[in-house]
């Protein structure tokens, strides 16, 4: 039975490895001996060299290193909101009930059509968007207080959800707009608030599940030696799920790190991410395997040695035995 | 027991919240959720109702530079009866045996859903139109498939699309689930597996492309050997167009498991050891125990997981763009390269409205997952 399991967990091993393994001796190949056909192992099969490398390191340097600079100033901002954030709004969403009455939402929708009908107008947008919150807030105090349907916790998970389903290809020129308005195209907080808003529904979804696993009893008996629900939150849901928590920071991360489309509307010279850079290296002449392979690699590198610091968290069963005595 | 809390465990906690809370702090509902409701909200409206205003118009060039002219409902006639149809709905072939077994196969078993709902316990007036729904729109999608993967005709962007996502999801969850079951036991080494296969998805996607593009290489490739002992270096796989999709899907289930693999282990591993051991105890085998309690408790997180992937599955659009451009022709041209490619022509308008259908199919899909699936999952444990 163990030698069965472990048989199946190399077979993977080797299926996820090899790939990598041919990053590694590309980014050691000359072009010549890319080109000239599969060479597998280095000395025997190839002379190793470290030109590609070299080229990355000095020859481009300041349009490699400002690149990963952006990339991990992004990436950890970005993230570590969105996981703030998203795990407050899923914790909510698990063990409060909302009731968002339908004449709220209608109240709403009636600003932004007015917001929108002014813009088309040609009013100046921050007046059309005054006017149209004006309307919403003017109905939410008159009309909306008669209205009984409501939607509740599910529904806000849905939607929030669903904010994830219009390609980012039909999103990017408004978010382009957005930003141009804002006056901050080519930044880092651009890049951010971007990818705060597009990470924070898979934020939400994951770290309900876990929340949801987390004993009831727990919160209850803090919450009957009088802890407010922050801390209750803060002092009992979060530590228990430090599991979760890390699994969907890397995963976050992982994606702000990786992110390809927006970046590439919303960046230009300084702010650049390194995704971009790879891309770049499919040049004229055809992919520069060699050179992307080292980008891919030097790219992959830091989040590897987050994986493998954090791994014993995701590990870690925090909760067995949580509940007894 | 401690396991999940169900839409009753929410009722539940909901009921005895309201008393506590309302003495604690009236507003910490709001607290917890409305930063990030804000967020999304600031950052969804407007995209959402300006390219739903570009799919109605078009991109007009004149000396006092570009701007857009409604056409109204123009993009989508074009996509779906007009001259971009065989693009983006395929072309449908005279019938087979295959195709019409494959119909009348899943009629049959959608029938048989929508009579067992009807004659439960659980009926009520919307329930039933939205199964009616559901069940009329999924029945129009196979037909499209069935017409045009089983019989001579080619499937369109659409179709493609959504034989990407049900293949890719459906081999991702069974092979990340095996791989997850593997790992939780107590094996040494277990810790290597772990991070080693989660390795692919911290790769770019577009550099997974390219990874994937060196790897299938004929001439070039690793698995040189293996084209030149089947005599295969001359006819690449990039002509074949099923064995370019399925290019494209390896990469995909390469890249994309460890999602799944992750979120599957940490859910096994935060289960009550408990359970497992009174089942063992109680004479249960390894296969009882996986079907009876770790696989039921593990649903609520698998339904989130899949759903995502589903989300995420349908804006594929890195590895068929970078590893063969869409082609032979646009054979594995997904829905959002699809935008993509015309958009890049300048169909601005167009390009909008196979978003906005992209958007119609992918909110069909997760609200008949959500309702059908999710609901009853979260519900039953």
């Amino acid at each position: 039975m163990m030698a069965v399991s472990y048989i199946l967990l190399f077979a993977w091993t080797f299926v996820v490895l090899f790939p990598l393994y041919w990053l590694a001796i590309t980014s050691l190949k000359t072009p010549l001996a890319v080109n000239a056909g599969p060479f597998y192992i280095p000395w025997r099969d190839f002379q190793p060299t470290l030109d590609a490398w070299h080229y990355i390191f000095f020859d481009l340097r300041e349009d490699t290193f400002r690149p990963y600079l952006n990339t991990v100033v992004v990436g950890l901002t970005s993230t570590t909101v969105t996981v703030i954030l998203g795990s407050m709004a899923a914790y909510g969403l698990v063990r409060m009930r909302y009731r968002v009455s339908l004449g709220a939402i209608l109240s709403f929708a009636a600003g932004v059509a007015l917001a929108v009908v002014a813009v088309v107008a040609r009013v100046p947008w921050p007046v059309g968007v005054a006017a149209g919150f004006g309307l919403f807030l003017l109905l939410l105090n008159t009309l909306a207080r008669r209205s009984k349907r409501a939607v509740g916790n599910d529904d806000i998970a849905f939607w929030m959800i669903s904010q994830r389903m219009l390609p980012p290809v039909a999103t990017v020129i408004p978010i382009y707009i957005f930003f141009q308005q804002l006056q901050l195209l080519d930044t880092w907080p651009a890049l951010i608030i971007a990818y705060v808003a597009s990470h924070l529904p898979i934020v939400v979804w994951l770290m309900r599940d876990y929340f949801q696993s987390i004993p009831l009893e727990l919160e209850e008996s803090a919450a009957i030696d009088g802890a407010s629900p922050y801390r209750i939150f803060r002092s009992i849901v979060l530590p228990l799920s430090v599991p979760g928590l890390v699994a969907t920071f890397l995963f976050v991360l992982v994606f702000a790190w990786n992110e390809y489309l927006i970046a590439l509307f919303l960046t230009s010279a300084n702010a650049q991410t390194l995704p971009l850079t790879v891309a770049a290296q499919n040049a004229t002449r055809g992919p520069q395997w060699w050179y992307m392979s080292v980008l891919i690699l030097i790219m992959i590198g830091p989040v590897i040695a987050m994986a493998i610091a954090l791994e014993r968290f995701i590990a870690r069963g925090l909760l067995v035995g949580a509940v007894k005595g | 027991m401690s396991g999940y809390v169900s839409t009753r465990g929410l009722r539940q906690a909901a009921l005895t919240w309201r008393p506590i809370g309302a003495r604690l702090d009236r507003f910490a509902g709001s607290v917890f959720i409305l930063p990030a409701v804000i967020v999304i909200l600031a950052f969804s409206i407007f995209p959402l109702l300006a390219s739903l205003y570009v799919s109605f118009s078009r991109l007009t060039f004149s000396e006092g530079g570009v701007g857009l002219k409604f056409v109204g409902f123009a993009n989508y006639a074009k996509l779906l009866v007009g001259i971009d149809h065989v693009h983006f709905l395929g072309l449908t072939g005279g019938t087979t045996v295959a195709s019409i077994a494959f119909l009348a196969a899943a009629y049959a078993l959608i029938a048989f859903l929508l009579y067992r709902y009807a004659r439960g316990p659980n009926l009520t007036v919307g329930g039933l139109a939205g199964r009616v729904v559901t069940a009329i729109v999924a029945g129009a999608l196979l037909w499209l498939v069935a017409n045009t993967v089983l019989t001579s005709g080619r499937p369109g962007t659409l179709v493609v699309t959504i034989i990407y996502v049900g293949v890719d999801v459906t081999v991702q969850y069974l092979i990340a689930l095996g791989l997850a079951l593997l790992v939780v036991q107590h094996l040494p080494g277990r810790r290597f597996f772990r991070v080693v296969f989660l390795l692919p998805m911290m790769i770019t996607p577009v550099g997974v492309a390219y990874l994937f593009r060196m790897l299938t290489d004929t001439s070039k490739g690793p698995l040189y050997p293996l084209w030149a002992h089947f005599g295969l270096t001359d006819v690449s796989w990039v002509t074949n167009p099923w064995g370019a999709r399925l290019a494209v899907m390896i990469g995909d289930v390469w890249q994309w498991t460890p999602f799944i693999f992750i979120v599957l282990l940490a859910s096994i591993e935060t289960l009550p050891h408990e359970l497992v051991e009174a089942a063992v105890v109680d004479g249960a085998n390894r296969l009882q125990v996986f079907w009876r309690i770790t696989f039921p408790l593990i649903l609520p997180a698998t339904s989130t997981v899949v759903l995502i992937r589903l989300i995420e599955g349908f804006k594929i659009i890195d590895l068929p763009n970078v590893l063969t451009n869409g082609g032979p022709g646009t054979a594995t041209e997904s829905l959002t390269l699809h935008a993509y490619t015309i958009w890049r022509a300048l169909d601005i308008g167009g390009s909008a409205a196979v978003a906005y259908l992209l958007l119609i199919v992918v909110t069909f899909v997760g609200v008949s997952y959500v309702n059908l699936f999710r609901r009853r999952v979260t519900a039953m444990t």
